[in-house]
């Protein structure tokens, strides 16, 4: 195969499934976290019932992804949001660290709190 | 009759004699100020910054959850502070904006052909809205039951 | 319906001026006059010197396309009546993100090299020879390209791309898409020489689907899904090439289903 110029691809892999994550599980998530239990319309599960669905592995392992891929969503579309509407596109190694640096921080963070939970 | 010419400084001309100076304009930093649809593109680029923050906030849960009941209690009564609920309602709408733009957006990006035809978009797009709904039932069972 | 229409027309003379600033004609409304009606109109009538390129009138050669009101449009696809019934005034400028030559004439040598840079043209490893008659082509295997060949070169699009004002190397939608119009068509063998040009910073990763493009083509053509086609092609191109480093994949997308 023809050579490519540029390892872009990856990160358009990246950015792709973690947009799609981000789009069909995080609003479910946002929306029972964050606005349905602090307002009170539901109960908030109690300590115990929370960890015994944290504790399985499968779940676990879908927290991982929810938390990594979605990163690497916002590390590619903020570092592109900073290019053209900002116009710092001479700072691009700087904004490349930034970006994929943070992503992959939160990445190894959520699997250091997820590999063991109790 | 001497043929001494006059030494005038004279600004250099807009032109060449056979080329012109083209004239080209700058693009502000604030373009994206300039027009509706721009500021659309660019809130939807932004709702990745939520994303983000959403990301942040699982985090700090799990983190409660493995400091024990009291931390766990703890968080509950922060996300319940009326700024941080302010701040994860403006999530949300940034966070469906991203869905709905994603998923209209997504049938341009994968044409499917059937019987030597593209099957229109929205055969594309209802599928990925319907898995949204099923997912989110079934991840407000596994919570809320 | 108003009898009278201002026409607000950037003028820009290099010899004199070092930027352009507006004037104002004020124009008769006719019910079926375009836009370049009423520029006819100004330089038969009024200033002789105003400068603008059209040949076709009828929105299928692209010559006159520029701002109007802010819009990259086709002016002699825009109706003057549209503007009248508002009571508005008409800002005509020459097309976004390009030099300007003079008054509404923008330079499009910038925009040919890339688009030549895409070669959108059949390419083919080995032509048939002439005995074995034509390449044929089913109407299926056209209706895969054939929204994408509908492009006029009009720069419409360019016009209305934000990454092509902040990054002039960008290559831009119509090159990107008439390049997927090749890489589709069954006939053609060179998507692999393409994808040098293509899946390159400035090729198509330089866009992020801001979507004005397809928004303003006159002729429907859909550069921004083309683009985003083309993403996803260059990323299995790219998978690819991890398993395959040697040797040169003659295959083509259109024959790859």
């Amino acid at each position: 195969m023809t050579k490519h110029a540029t390892n872009e691809p990856f990160f358009w892999i990246l950015f792709s499934a973690g947009g799609m994550m981000a789009a069909i599980f995080i609003p479910i998530h946002l929306l029972l976290f964050g606005v349905a239990f602090p307002l009170g319309w539901f109960k908030a599960p109690s300590y115990d019932q929370l960890m015994s669905l944290v504790s399985m592995p499968l779940v676990r392992i879908y927290l991982f992804i929810l938390c990594s891929l979605p990163l690497f969503h916002w590390a590619h579309r903020f570092r592109y949001t900073l290019y053209d509407g900002l116009k710092v596109k001479h700072l691009n190694e700087l904004i490349f660290a930034i970006c994929y640096g943070g992503a992959t921080l939160g990445t190894i963070i959520a699997a250091y709190l997820l590999w063991n939970i109790r | 009759m001497s043929a001494t010419r006059q030494q005038t400084i004279r600004p250099a001309p807009a032109y060449t004699e056979f080329h012109p100076r083209w004239y080209r304009p700058r693009v502000s930093v604030y373009w994206w100020l300039g027009e509706w649809h721009y500021l659309k593109f660019i809130l939807r680029e932004l709702s990745s910054v939520f994303v983000a923050w959403f990301v942040v906030e699982t985090l700090l849960l799990i983190k409660a959850l493995r400091g024990g009941p009291e931390a766990y209690a703890h968080f509950l009564q922060i996300m319940q502070n009326p700024a941080m609920i302010a701040l994860n309602i403006i999530s949300l709408f940034f966070i469906v904006f991203h869905t709905i733009t994603w998923f209209n957006l997504a049938p341009s990006a994968t044409p499917v052909r059937m019987g030597g035809k593209r099957l229109p978009d929205v055969m594309i797009s209802a599928p990925a809205y319907v898995a949204w709904a099923v997912v989110s039932a079934f991840i407000c069972w596994m919570v809320l039951r | 319906m108003a009898d009278n229409i201002v026409l607000e027309i950037a003028r820009y003379s290099p010899e004199s001026d070092h930027e352009p600033h507006f004037e104002c004609y004020e124009v008769p409304v006719r019910r079926e006059w375009v836009v370049l009606d009423a520029l006819n109109h100004i330089k038969d009538t009024v200033d002789g010197s105003l400068t603008y390129r059209w040949s076709c009138r009828m929105g299928i050669c692209g010559s006159c396309g520029m701002m109007v009101n802010g819009e990259p449009k086709l002016t002699c696809a825009t109706f003057l009546s549209t503007y009248a019934r508002n009571g508005s005034k008409v800002r005509v400028e020459p097309l976004r993100y390009f030099p300007i030559i003079r008054d509404l004439v923008t330079e499009l040598g910038g925009f040919v090299s890339k688009l030549k840079k895409a070669k959108p043209w059949l390419i083919r490893d080995l032509e048939q020879p002439l005995s074995q008659g034509e390449y044929l082509q089913t109407p299926e295997q056209l209706d895969r390209y054939k929204q994408f060949s509908m492009c006029i070169n009009c720069t419409l699009c360019y016009a209305a791309c934000p990454v092509v004002g902040l990054d002039p190397i960008f290559i831009g939608p119509a090159a990107i898409a008439l390049a997927q119009r090749y890489n589709m068509d069954s006939r053609d063998q060179g998507s692999a020489e393409r994808t040098a040009v293509l899946a390159h910073p400035d090729g198509v990763w330089g866009c992020t689907f801001v979507g004005e493009c397809t928004r303003v083509c006159p002729k429907h053509v859909d550069p921004a899904g083309a683009i985003q086609q083309y993403k996803i092609a260059a990323v299995l191109d790219w998978l690819k090439s991890f398993v395959t480093p040697r040797g040169r994949d003659v295959s083509n997308q259109a024959a790859n289903d």
